[in-house]
């Protein structure tokens, strides 16, 4: 056979017409650029977003597809739509966020906006790829980027330690995943997701060491990137000093592409050495709800305060992980509430924040609700979420994901789980009562004159309650994504046809 | 290769390998560097693994040797001359060493507990084939990283570059002229 065959790669343009869209876009914002001044980079935020929105479109294409392309390197299933879909929402509320945020606090516009958009193409590809190396290149272009932004604010001293940070702990945890990744291609001979999957489910493998030591290095690498107890100590300092539209991108985005390769590797491809690896993660998930949960108690800071919040969130979510593939689609459900009521609440946070410092104080949030009610409601609504409070995203999520365990006998763990959401309670009330009930705070500037601002947290409130009172039909798709990977068992190699 | 030719290479890698670090000047123990990744270069092809080699060649001996000249050059490091390293590295080096060793024996010991090598196909290896595997095979790997290459370019810039309104030398001196 000659090496060049081209017709074996099957070039298949549709599936990865979003991902073209978002490198033309990066590249095209970084040129039109060139001449703005960073404290006028609303047009390149503007420009930035459209983008988004064409590739959004075009990622609807994909939903009902089903097959491999690319020889392989791409899936195109309704799980890459499913995650690519709620990516792209992630970086649309961002770049909303950052319109003003970032004109006014100089951020050099068009090195940030194109920042951004190679970022989203590094997590639509972990959420898209179909085998090891994608999934590495994607976090890789992930991760710097997301290394940059964090410390595009070179006058701030805070955001330059959480760049130097992230990036070290962030490089060092990257080993960790590509080394588990080459002992998992030494073990099963193949990087290709597909083929991975069925040399063990045939069960020839056993309990190769190799491949367990691969198993256990990834767990390492992609608990790094969600943040998970033992593994989390970058994230409060990062998501503290790093500028608040990107710690949102940061608690969001880069938690929902990591979660994808996650949950596409270890759900789907690594589900029949099940019994390796959900011991590992029942005590990471036990481990990283207690310690989220009880270091966010002590917060003074919003930020941190959210930073911890999130960390006890993916505890939630490698519960489910932890308790197989029936809690599949739960986690897909928890994650896009987790998406919008996250999201609205950093815009909040961006919308008390001035120049500097100020506003990120829990403290600062005293009174809100007297000088601004609208804000304060937003807000209220985006905590109870959080707190798992029916009739928001959260609580369904919660108990979807408490439930599915339960089916399957993980009754230490959920009693665990419920246990941390009371005393997750605690911290986020303690907010809610410093907006309602006390005086004093900060007050809240130029709100009427940040409409984009307004719109997201609009937006972020009204999908929070949308997604909680009627969630029939994201439970649904998110089952439907999940399924769509999971089920591919056998048939996961068929090539698409052009 | 013929085996006296292999022997004699092997001798020599190991040898200027122990020169880059009985050396203690800087400057030598980089030349013995550089002809470790010569030696290894040849060995390499010998073995059939030209594309290997020749990337050992431009890679290492090219590009990375010239990064370290530069960084000894612009640091201008000084011979070495009181005793080197804290305990705790040395620790760290025995223990990386003993690993190596083990590793060697396992490859060297008895039939029974020797990996198996495996004997590529003619032409595996070779330019060509790499070239249709990059190009096929690992296509959107390949795109991707010249992305990612972009985008870190892009970042390092957005890092580096002189901040507008600081203390710019060239700035300085058109107002004084």
């Amino acid at each position: 056979m000659s090496p060049f065959n081209l017709a074996a790669i099957n070039f298949v343009w549709l599936p990865i017409l979003p991902l073209v869209v978002v490198t033309v876009a990066a590249m095209a914002v970084l040129l039109a650029g060139v001449r703005v001044d960073d404290s006028e980079s609303e047009g390149l935020g503007l420009l930035t977003l459209a983008s988004l929105a064409v590739a959004f479109v075009f990622t609807l294409g994909i939903l009902g597809q089903y097959g491999v392309a690319f020889a392989g390197a791409i899936s195109v299933d309704s799980f890459s739509a499913f995650f690519e879909l709620v990516i792209l929402i992630a970086a649309m509320f961002t770049v909303m966020m950052s319109l003003d945020y970032a004109a006014e606090n100089r951020i050099p516009g068009a090195e940030y906006y194109s920042l951004l958009l190679f970022s989203v193409l590094g997590m639509m590809l972990m959420a898209a790829a179909g085998d090891l190396i994608v999934i590495f290149l994607g976090l890789e272009t992930m991760s710097i980027t997301v290394y940059v932004l964090a410390g595009i604010m070179r006058r701030n001293a805070k955001s330059n330690e959480a760049a130097i940070k992230y990036f070290l702990l962030g490089a060092f945890s990257t080993g960790f995943l590509l080394y588990g990744i080459a002992l998992v291609y030494g073990a099963t001979g193949t990087i290709k997701l597909g083929p991975i999957h069925d040399a063990l489910a045939s069960g020839a493998m056993g309990s190769n060491p190799l491949l367990l030591a691969g198993i256990g290095m990834m767990v390492i690498g992609f608990g790094f990137k969600v943040a998970a107890v033992p593994f989390h100590m970058w994230a409060p300092d990062v998501y503290e000093g790093a500028p608040t539209p990107v710690t949102a991108f940061m608690a969001v985005g880069v938690k929902l592409a990591a979660f994808a390769a996650f949950i596409r590797v270890f759900m789907v491809d690594f589900a029949s050495v099940g019994a390796h690896w959900q011991t590992v993660l029942w005590v990471i998930a036990a481990l990283t709800m207690t310690g989220g949960n009880l270091i966010a108690v002590v917060q003074t800071n919003i930020k941190r305060m959210l930073a911890y919040s999130a960390i006890a969130h993916a505890g939630y979510l490698l519960l489910g992980m932890a308790a197989g593939v029936r809690s599949g689609p739960a986690i897909l459900y928890y994650l896009l509430g987790y998406t919008f009521t996250n999201l609205g609440a950093f815009s909040v946070v961006i919308a008390l924040e001035r120049r500097g410092e100020a506003g990120n104080q829990i403290s600062d949030f005293r009174g809100l609700a007297a000088r601004q009610p609208l804000l304060a409601g937003a807000m209220a609504i985006f905590l109870l979420s959080l707190t798992g409070v029916p009739p928001m995203a959260g609580f369904v999520g919660k108990f979807y994901i408490f439930s599915e365990a339960l089916h399957q006998g993980y009754v230490g763990l959920v009693i665990i789980a419920v246990l941390n959401s009371v005393v997750s309670a605690y911290y986020y009330f303690y907010v809610l009562v410093a907006m309602y009930m006390q005086e004093g705070g900060v007050e809240v500037e130029r709100l009427s004159a940040r409409p984009a601002l307004v719109a997201a947290v609009g937006l972020a409130a009204l999908a929070t309650i949308l997604i909680g009172v009627y969630p029939q039909p994201y439970i649904a798709s998110a089952a439907n994504a999940f399924h769509s990977a999971s089920g591919a068992e056998g048939s996961h190699s068929a090539a698409l046809e052009p | 290769m013929p085996p006296f030719l292999y022997i004699f290479l092997g001798a020599l890698a190991i040898v200027s390998a122990l020169g880059v670090i009985v050396q203690r000047n800087p400057i030598h123990s980089l030349l013995a560097l550089i002809a470790t990744l010569m030696t290894v270069a040849v060995l390499f092809i010998g073995e059939d693994a030209v594309v290997v080699g020749f990337l050992q060649i431009i890679v290492y001996a090219g590009a990375i040797m010239v990064l370290f000249l530069f960084v000894i050059w612009l640091l201008n490091l000084q011979v070495e001359t009181g005793p080197t390293g804290h305990l705790a590295l040395k620790l760290f080096g025995s223990l990386t060493a003993a690993l190596l060793a083990t590793e060697l024996f396992f490859i060297l010991a008895p039939p029974h507990l020797q990996v198996k090598f495996t004997h590529e196909p003619v032409g595996y290896g070779s330019l060509a084939s790499l070239a249709g595997k990059l190009f096929t095979d690992y296509l959107v790997a390949f795109e991707v990283t010249s992305v990612l290459l972009l985008a870190a370019v892009v970042g390092s810039v957005a890092l580096a570059r002189r901040l507008p309104g600081t203390d710019d030398p060239r700035a300085a001196r058109k107002t004084a002229s």
